[in-house]
């Protein structure tokens, strides 16, 4: 029977809590930046101009469909031989997260609002309304509603996504946990503990997501 | 009869529209009076819900003209305006009309108020006082003041599109469209919609109404207009167009309406 000793871990308590705040905060500007990279190429989608939407269309597509991991490596080891560009292994992962968790973002966002019924765009339209306007004030606050719950769930994967920092030596938790794993001969308890720490923190933003769509159902909207 | 003046407020000369190979409107030019309500009717495919939407633009005709009070827009090839329509210029074009759908469309994430003060808060720029106090106004106009503060889905299909034609009402418009209003509601709720249109005709507003209520169309039109084939077969007053149609297909039309 194996015997258990967390207790040798409380030494590492530094390091973890290092691993702790380089996933919280990659998983926030992901998030962030991924999201307004979304907004941007979502809307862009939409434009009638196939020269600003075939492109777009071409960088979802791209990242939707190869897979995350591959992605960090290729713009950590890749692309400074392709193009020069020297870039930290902290600015490569941020850029490839962002790129990705954008793909799916815009796709959210965009089906979104495609989902918006046609006679409320005609019923703004009627009123005299410009296409901004329309946007703004009748399609993405209706859209958003919908949006909402896949967006959470998307941003849950990132965080989780943000593991494979790791691999590019990114001192996130799990990378952290390596490295105690390393040192004290006891992974067992390292990477329960490395378990337990994502689930603590993903929990209750899924239970948090869970009760937002509730509440979002129940709204006069639906 | 209400008395009309002779100042022409819609005037549509040679429309043409097409969707792909399939023609809907061919060649349509018509004129409607200040103050006049004009009923257009036909069997579904005729073109006279496009004939309608072109007159606010909602769906953009490959050729013709079309003039609404003041402003015109002319459409086809050689000409300037045959360019894609700036959104600015289209936007302006719509504030004189007012549109009442078939499927009502109200915004489900505003209140009747709301819905009603909206047009006027973002388009208009009316001051938030202002705007409550003419939304207010209209609701009570079309009897809903005790409904002002409901959203759109605890609303009954006759109470939704009585919002509706408040919130086209807002905006002051020269003209009514009406497209359908009464196809989607219970037997029962037709006919509180219809007291409002029939209230607006009293105060000498402009109107079209696409409708298949005939009864109603010879009650408060002034002109009828029968539609096939996207092509104008009859029009004139209602005693002649649907008391005594002269062309075989009207009559064949009315005739399912009148058993």
């Amino acid at each position: 029977m194996y015997q258990w000793d967390f207790a040798a871990l409380w030494q590492f308590r530094s390091l973890i809590a290092v691993g702790f705040g380089y996933t919280l905060a990659f998983t926030i500007a992901c998030v962030l930046l991924g999201l307004l990279l979304g907004l941007l190429v979502g809307l862009g989608r939409l434009s009638s101009n196939p020269f600003i939407s075939a492109p777009l269309r071409g960088y979802v597509e791209l990242f939707r469909c190869t897979p995350v991991l591959v992605q960090l490596v290729w713009f950590y080891y890749a692309l400074p031989v392709l193009a020069g560009i020297e870039m930290s292994a902290g600015t490569a992962a941020l850029v490839a997260l962002t790129l990705y968790g954008g793909a799916f973002y815009s796709e959210i966002i965009r089906g979104g609002i495609v989902s918006i019924d046609i006679g409320q765009t005609e019923a703004g339209s009627a009123l005299g309304m410009t296409r901004l306007q329309l946007m703004r004030r009748v399609i993405l606050p209706q859209a958003f509603k919908r949006m909402t719950p896949p967006l959470v769930s998307q941003s849950i994967m990132q965080l989780k996504n943000t593991s494979l920092l790791s691999v590019l030596a990114v001192p996130d938790l799990l990378y952290q946990g390596q490295i105690i794993a390393h040192e004290t001969y006891r992974p067992l308890e390292i990477y329960t503990l490395v378990a337990v720490m994502y689930f603590l923190i993903l929990l209750p933003a899924t239970i948090w997501a869970k009760r937002l769509e509730t509440r979002l159902n129940q709204q006069q909207g639906a | 009869m209400r008395p009309t003046s002779n100042e022409v407020m819609i005037d549509i000369q040679n429309l043409k529209k097409a969707f792909g190979d399939h023609v809907v409107l061919k060649d349509i030019s018509m004129q409607v009076n200040k103050g006049s309500v004009v009923a257009m009717i036909g069997p579904s495919g005729s073109g006279k819900s496009t004939l309608l939407r072109c007159i606010n633009l909602l769906t953009v005709p490959e050729q013709g003209s079309i003039r609404v009070g003041q402003q015109q827009f002319s459409f086809g090839s050689g000409n300037k305006a045959s360019k894609p329509l700036k959104d600015r210029e289209l936007a302006k074009f719509r504030t004189n009309t007012g549109m009442v759908f078939q499927h009502f469309n109200l915004f489900p994430h505003m209140t009747a108020l709301e819905n009603v003060m909206e047009g006027m808060l973002t388009v208009l720029r009316t001051p938030k006082a202002e705007a409550r106090a003419y939304a207010l106004e209209l609701l009570q106009k079309v009897g809903l003041t005790d409904r002002a503060d409901i959203y759109p889905q605890r609303l009954s299909g006759g109470q939704k599109q009585r919002v509706a034609i408040a919130r086209a009402l807002a905006m002051r418009p020269s003209v009514m469209l009406f497209d359908e209003a009464t196809s989607a509601l219970d037997p029962e709720l037709v006919g509180e919609v219809l007291n409002v249109i029939r209230s607006l005709a009293a105060e000498g507003m402009t109107m079209i109404l696409v409708t298949h209520e005939i009864a109603f169309a010879r009650e408060v039109a002034d002109q009828v207009i029968f539609m096939r084939d996207g092509v104008v077969v009859e029009a004139g007053a209602p005693s002649v167009v649907i008391d005594n149609p002269q062309q075989a297909a009207t009559q064949a039309f009315l005739t399912r309406f009148n058993g």
